[in-house]
């Protein structure tokens, strides 16, 4: 997995609670076999005014000029500023990987859905929560003319603004850690190898039911 | 003695492996189930990383949510769309390259992974289950600890056999009373999250508790646990009783002679501890529920059927004002308008959440020889596996549909997410007893409405929502 370095960029805001893993990459981009590809096609019932498919190619599409990640503006942003409950409804990884690859490295909002949020941590993608209050005042300077740049510095813990408008975030130290050092989890769970033999050769023996132990492991 | 633990609380600890050097809990997990959709790129991950799967009997998988429903006899060859045939067809090869067993294609045990887990036994009390689907919650019926997981961590759990994750809190859903007639766990599951809202759960384990629970089949109970991820928990839980254990008794993948009693007498524990502590409860009263209705693009906008739309104009919170606008507006429905005069176009009976056996039942009984609307263009029953569809022909539930008008399809997820070619087109209003509502779910453009089966039935029949229980 990358490791997370700051990031410096502007700041797109999505006004809407409970955006759901439909809406960020639908269910028609799903059938595809590999971890890229998807970028083109975030939010693809919002940002084109016809049905897409796999294959087709944003240029031949009929672009929504209304939404807001369409609107020259907000081109190249790199953070994404939401509402309540992001990322709710299905367990799709499709929709961290099509958010990254549309150039999203953050994401800020109130809260987020928990599979969601869980697997950011998976590929890179740093999900911030902040206050209400705090959010709508993101919002307000996003949507001002000038619009609003941030650079967003896991390591302090701290947002910063050209005007020197500071924010810190609460972040959890262990998952933080893994997100600087870009550190690969089923390695760090393999190196508790000794431990999980240990653990299953009782499990089994005290549910000999289970499935598993049916199997001679060498 | 030991304090009193909650039923999540006890599953949690004996599958507690220990502590990983960067603090998170790792969780032995028992079984994974995989579908074609989640699990090409864990393979994939596994293999470029020479990975074995760490226990390789600790897996089932079964093609669901791409197969199409209607010519099935030709397997493989019966999947038009390219893609999805790859996506199929490498389910496959990842299942005999690493030796995991499968349903596939045209086994007649294949369906949607959450209804022939329970239906072969292979979902057993006291289990952790994983699978890359987050209405994995479903098996949380049986006192399983199900959560649907990402890719990156279906790679993790096929690599190391453990979920690394933080333990979430207690939650308690206390059902009083008793469901009325023509009222289901459809409806009650609907009005709980009509309570909490989508994100209402979020960090936490629900357990379904109370009388109406108890009194639930086991149909009912996975209704309630596959919509747990709706109100935004992970997993839902019930406890064990003699409902699960006649349940599993006599299954394929159940025990058998004294080893299912060694079993039995384990899963007896797993209830809640008298005095255990939760960290929240919500409690409803059963008798007063009415069938329910969504009418937004979110699971959470819904109403008993006696009800009218809301106004956004009344509402205060402006983020839920706009939540309501956005909704009635996608919907083409206006304020005040009554849940009955939605009329459909579609109906859709299947889904992980309502096509077992006991919900073609009560469908089936509201149709018995009645017709379709004629304004209604199409009425999909898809059952949830190859079994339950026997059964359904079996018990002559299949010919009501037919005689009816409906179209009785092969099993698999179909239109509950219209990945497969069964979808709605722009606009149509849709009756579904699926499980989620957003917005083109179930095709570009389509209006999605939650019900019981029983309602969709009804509905299919009248043209538009009708409360059901006048119909019995
Ligand atoms: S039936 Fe629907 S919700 Fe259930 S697994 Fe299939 S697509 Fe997901």
């Amino acid at each position: 997995m990358k490791a997370f370095s700051t990031v410096t960029g502007l700041v797109a805001p999505l006004d809407r609670a409970n955006v759901d893993t439909d809406q960020i990459i639908p269910k028609q981009y799903l059938k595809s076999i590999h971890r890229t590809g998807f970028g083109d096609n975030l939010f693809d019932g919002w940002r084109f005014l016809d049905e897409g498919a796999p294959g087709m190619t944003p240029n031949e599409r009929r672009i929504n000029h209304d939404f807001v990640l369409n609107l020259p503006r907000y081109q190249g942003a790199r953070v994404l500023l939401a509402r309540d409950n992001f990322g709710c409804g299905s367990s799709r990884e499709h929709a961290v990987w099509a958010l990254m690859e549309f150039g999203f490295d953050v994401v800020i909002a109130p809260s987020f859905a928990d599979i969601f949020y869980n697997n950011c941590f998976k590929n890179g993608l740093l999900p911030i929560v902040l206050e209400k209050e705090i959010i709508d005042d993101l919002f307000r300077r996003a949507t001002s003319e000038d619009g609003l740049e941030l650079t967003v510095d896991l390591v302090a813990q701290r947002i910063t603004a050209p005007e020197g408008m500071l924010i810190g975030f609460e972040f959890d130290p262990v998952r933080k850690e893994k997100l600087v050092k870009g550190l690969d989890d089923i390695g760090m769970t393999l190196a508790e190898r000794a431990r999980i033999e240990a653990f299953e050769a009782k499990h089994y023996a005290r549910m000999p039911w289970l499935p598993g132990a049916r199997e001679k492991r060498s | 003695m030991a304090s009193a633990t909650t039923l999540y609380d006890k599953v949690w600890d004996s599958h507690h492996v220990g502590t990983r050097g960067d603090g998170e809990s790792l969780l032995y997990i028992d079984l994974q189930l995989l579908h074609e959709v989640t699990s090409p790129q864990a393979f994939g991950g596994l293999k470029l990383a020479h990975r074995p799967l760490w226990r390789v009997t600790a897996n089932l998988a079964t093609p669901d949510h791409n197969v199409p429903t209607t010519n099935r006899e030709m397997g493989f060859d019966g999947i038009t769309d390219p893609i999805a045939h790859e996506q199929v067809v490498t389910l496959d090869a990842n299942c005999r390259e690493f030796g995991v067993e499968q349903f596939e294609i045209l086994d007649p045990r294949q369906g949607i992974v959450h209804v022939v887990g329970p239906e072969q036994g292979a979902t057993m009390p006291g289990m952790t289950i994983v699978c890359g689907d987050s209405h994995t919650s479903t098996h949380g019926a049986f006192a399983a600890l199900a959560q649907g997981i990402g890719t990156s961590e279906v790679e993790h759990v096929m690599a190391t056999q453990c979920l690394a994750q933080k333990k979430a809190g207690n939650f308690a859903i206390e059902v009083n009373g008793r469901l009325a007639d023509g009222v289901h766990a459809k409806d009650l599951i609907l009005a709980i999250i009509a309570r909490l809202g989508t994100a209402g759960a979020t960090g936490h384990t629900l357990e379904y508790r109370g009388e109406a629970v108890r009194a639930l089949s086991m149909e009912g109970r996975m209704t309630l646990c596959n919509m747990a991820i709706e109100a935004g928990a992970r997993a839902g839980m019930v406890a064990v009783d003699d409902t699960t254990l006649g349940y599993v008794h006599g299954r394929p993948f159940a025990p058998k002679g004294s080893l299912w009693d060694d079993a039995e007498r384990y899963w007896r524990t797993l209830v809640s501890d008298p005095g255990a502590a939760f960290d929240r409860t919500l409690t409803m009263e059963a008798s007063t529920l009415e069938p329910f209705v969504t009418w937004g693009t979110s699971p959470e906008l819904g109403m008993g059927i006696s009800g009218a739309l809301p106004d956004p104009a009344a509402e205060a919170d402006p983020v839920k004002a706009e939540s309501i606008r956005l909704a009635l507006a996608y919907m083409n429905l206006r304020p005040h308008q009554p849940i009955t005069d939605i009329h459909l176009d579609r109906v859709f009976i299947g889904s992980c959440t309502n096509a077992r056996i006991e919900d073609l039942r009560a469908a089936a009984k509201v149709v018995k020889g009645r017709r379709k609307a004629n304004s209604v263009k199409q009425v999909m029953v898809v059952p949830g596996s190859g079994l339950v569809k026997a059964q359904a022909e079996r018990e002559g539930l299949a010919q009501i549909f037919v005689d009816a008008g409906f179209e009785w399809r092969a099993a698999g997820c179909s239109m509950c997410l219209a990945m497969n070619p069964d979808k709605l087109g722009p606009g149509e209003h849709c009756a579904s007893t699926s499980n989620r509502n957003f917005e083109s779910r179930q095709g570009f453009g389509g209006r999605t409405h939650l019900v019981s089966p029983a309602m969709a039935a009804a509905a299919a029949i009248a043209g538009h929502f009708v409360d059901v229980r006048e119909w019995l």
